[in-house]
């Protein structure tokens, strides 16, 4: 009987520091190989506290999590902007300005970005005293889209309804011929309050809004958001319940990646092999139905475990990844599709990697990261070098999402195999009870998920902070769409599929 | 003017009419079951066009007579081709009409009003749309032409009741060089023409894709109805020249009931397996990136010139 190691606990470290002190500790992280996972603005006002931002750095090698706490004067809320030592830096700063009033100074482009054009003006949302939502008001002043000069550059506005049954967003090309010059995706449109709305509640009531984040990845985000509270109340998870967890995530993985194989082929005219990835996909829902009891996996991951009735059958998975595989093989096997596909919208490891991509974007393009191998749960997971050339166009995103279908088959099968732990032997050690605040991590199906919470004494939610990878990885659509035609728009769009609910939240 | 002809006239502009709907929904219909839907039937298009046409007539506001007019003449053009070309009987309404270079110019103007209308709408689908479909008519005109024509220099006449006679005097000569060439050069345009596969994926919702679809994306109700019968029309407009000019057995030359009962009945038929076979191919096609679609109508052009070289050299 094999056993394993499980993995160490993650290592946490926390300083708190003045705004000054910022930027020289970050870029001393970023130097070591830390990303910046998570930017958070708190408002400690109620608690008798000021504003406080707090910047989450992980390394993926030694799976370390370094917090570094600005606490800021409610008065004059300034923080040094970090946009020159880290793109994504830059995002979360303008998020966090919109969002409670925190200006970073010396930011390069200091824009609204999740804001909605017609908040009032001065008006914060996710600060305490901001009230429930107000009519909209003045807006915050004219916002051009930057035109393009040129002889018979034009200009075409798409959204911010669109003709799929899609999250709104607004689409500027500017385009001469049928070339793009210049992309400009203008996303929020529908912020929905989600951090504000579990402020206040017990984690387990808080947990069925976290998992309704984005509905294509009900157990990413249940899971991170479970494994931060988890982290913060120092609860236990047993050896096989985040087996079944990491079952769970792959199963999400499966049926999503199924669609979206389908849906490329769709999208360059071939629907036959749509209509049999969406058969695929069906029996994939069948299974989690059948796992529990919801097509969707939802209610699946509980805190402290997991809510499921049966495993998968392994030999049922293996089944349906033969059929995928037929299917990639005949795409790929189309002269037509393959012509579509290869070349189309690359996006070079250098812009990945600039821009902190996660998921199959990232991979697609080179990159290793993966949060199941980086910040382990469950032992033994081998890691697959990909055999995806890595390009970074359309033909490789198609090719990661096989691959990874094939993996995470046979990940399932060897996490189904094991044996029942006894349950006190494999318990993952936890850090002390009473930190009171948590982190998850977890690879979602479109890539690294991160919850960050921090519970009031009596056990609520005091603050959660949510980190979906598509805010990471929207910036990198228009980056590998310039130079493509227009009409491959669809086609690049969907090879990312970003999601735009867990983008606005 | 003689009376077969007025009554083969008015026969075919009702087959066609009634007709061209029911083949889109064969198309739809044969595609959804090749793949495992179900699909909604055959009628649903005219299911569709009853919906529409009972609808409150709406245009954007700024659009002008163009964008108003062009549904109207998109239908009036491929109704007259409709009337004067051979599908049911070789005898025309309108001889003098029933010329290659008419049919052909008729048929190009349905196309140029709604590209006009596309860019009327002042959007930027419908200036893109124009765009892209002008492009593939500029290709696609000069095939249709110099096809035909190759088929015409047998027959000594451009009219096509006149090269569909011949080829029924002197079948043998179908298999000619020429003959096979155009033929194949006529399918390429004609699926150009049509905005089918891989030129054009007429089942997408995708407006930053299409040609055809982009144009139209403006229209509504009674208007969008007119665009899709003419839309339909023409593409049974262009398969039974197709089937006429390479397998005209069936055709009516003569008068008599019976002879045009079996003109309909072999048109319906040659048609419906035209449709069934295109929307066969289609299945089994993906979507050429948008600038391989010239070198696809250069490569039909390329063909339709060496059919027109062959029937002068290979007499």
């Amino acid at each position: 009987m094999t056993t394993f190691a499980e993995p160490a606990p993650p290592r946490r470290a926390r300083l708190t520091l003045t705004p000054g002190e910022l930027p020289g500790h970050a870029a001393e992280l970023l130097d070591q190989g830390f990303r910046l996972a998570l930017v958070g603005g708190h408002d400690d006002r109620p608690a008798g506290g000021g504003l406080r931002v707090v910047h989450l750095f992980t390394d993926p090698t030694t799976d370390t999590r370094t917090e570094l706490h600005v606490p800021l004067d409610p008065a004059t809320p300034h923080v040094p902007s970090l946009a020159a030592l880290s793109f994504p830096a830059g995002r979360f700063e303008r998020e966090t300005r919109d969002l409670f009033g925190i200006v970073p100074d010396g930011h390069p482009l200091p824009r609204r970005l999740v804001r909605h054009f017609h908040w009032p003006r001065g008006w914060y949302p996710m600060r305490s005293d901001a009230g429930p939502p107000s009519a909209f008001g003045d807006v915050d002043g004219p916002y051009p889209f930057r035109t393009v000069d040129g002889a018979g550059v034009y200009e075409i506005p798409v959204g911010p309804v669109h003709a799929g049954m899609i999250g709104p967003g607004h689409f500027r090309f500017s385009v001469v011929g049928e070339t793009v010059l210049k992309l400009k995706a203008r996303l929020w449109f529908v912020h929905r309050g989600i951090e504000k709305h579990v402020e206040g509640r017990a984690p387990a009531d808080a947990l069925p809004i976290a998992e309704r984040i984005s509905g294509d990845t009900t157990v990413g985000h249940a899971l991170a958001f479970c494994q931060a509270v988890e982290e913060a109340t120092g609860a236990l998870v047993g050896a096989d319940a985040r087996v079944v967890r990491a079952v769970l995530l792959e199963l999400e993985r499966l049926h999503n990646h199924a669609a979206d194989i389908g849906a490329l082929c769709n999208d360059v005219g071939h629907g036959i092999l749509n209509a049999h990835a969406l058969r695929v996909r069906e029996q994939l829902l069948r299974v989690n139905d059948r796992v529990s009891g919801h097509r969707l996996l939802r209610g699946a991951v509980v805190l402290g475990g997991t809510a499921t009735v049966r495993l998968p059958d392994p030999a049922e998975l293996a089944g349906i990844a033969a059929d995928v595989a037929e299917i990639v093989d005949l795409a790929l096997g189309h002269s037509v599709v393959r012509d579509r596909f290869a070349g189309t919208a690359a996006l070079t490891q250098q812009q990945a990697a600039d821009l902190g991509t996660l998921g199959y974007v990232a991979r697609a393009s080179g990159l290793t990261a993966d949060a199941r191998f980086d910040h382990p749960t469950v032992a033994g997971l081998p890691r697959h070098p990909s055999r995806v050339d890595a390009r970074g166009d359309v033909l490789a995103r198609f090719l990661i999402r096989a691959e990874e279908f094939a993996d995470s088959v046979a990940m399932i099968s060897a996490l189904v195999a094991r044996p029942a732990a006894a349950a006190a032997d494999h318990d993952q050690p936890q850090p002390a009870r009473g930190t009171a605040s948590g982190v998850g991590i977890v690879e979602g199906w479109r890539g690294t998920i991160v919850h960050r919470v921090e519970l009031g004494p009596e056990g609520t939610v005091r603050r959660l902070k949510v980190v979906d990878p598509s805010f990471l990885n929207w910036p990198a659509l228009p980056v590998a769409l310039t130079g493509s035609i227009v009409p491959d728009f669809p086609l690049v769009n969907k090879s990312f599929n970003l999601s735009y609910a867990g983008n606005d939240l | 003017m003689n009376p077969l002809g007025v009554a083969g006239g008015v026969l075919q502009a009702v087959v066609i009419v009634g007709g061209a709907p029911l083949v889109v929904g064969l198309m739809r219909q044969i595609r959804a079951r090749l793949e495992g839907r179900a699909g909604a039937g055959v009628a649903q298009p005219w299911r569709d066009l009853r919906k529409q046409l009972r609808k409150q007539p709406a245009s954007p506001r700024g659009t002008s007579e163009i964008y108003r007019s062009a549904p109207v003449l998109l239908v009036a053009t491929t109704l007259v081709v409709a009337v004067v070309a051979p599908f049911v009987t070789t005898a025309s309404a309108l001889p003098a009409v029933a010329d290659l270079f008419v049919v052909v110019a008729l048929l190009a103007l349905g196309t140029v009003m709604i590209a006009l209308a596309g860019i009327d709408t002042g959007t930027a689908f419908g200036g893109m749309g124009a765009s892209r479909e002008v492009t593939i008519l500029a290709l696609v005109e000069p095939t249709v032409l110099v096809a035909i024509f190759a088929l015409s220099v047998r027959a000594g006449s451009t009219n096509l009741s006149a090269i569909v006679g011949s080829v029924l005097d002197d079948p043998a000569r179908l298999v000619s060089p020429a003959s096979l060439l155009a033929a194949v050069a006529l399918v390429v345009v004609i699926v150009a023409e049509t905005g089918r596969l891989p030129v054009d994926n007429p089942a997408t919702h995708l407006e930053l894709t299409m040609v055809h679809e982009a144009m139209v994306l403006e229209y509504a109700g009674p208007d969008l109805a007119l665009v899709e019968l003419g839309s339909a029309m023409r593409l049974s407009v262009y398969l039974g020249l197709l089937a006429n000019l390479f397998v005209p057995w069936g055709v009516a030359t003569g008068p008599g009931v019976a002879a045009l009962a079996v003109g309909v009945a072999a048109f319906a038929v040659k048609v419906t397996l035209l449709a069934a076979a295109l929307a066969l191919a289609e299945v089994f096609l993906a979507k050429l990136r948008l600038f391989r679609v010239p070198e696809l109508l250069a490569g039909s052009f390329l063909l339709a010139l060496l059919s027109v070289t062959t029937a002068y050299v290979l007499v």
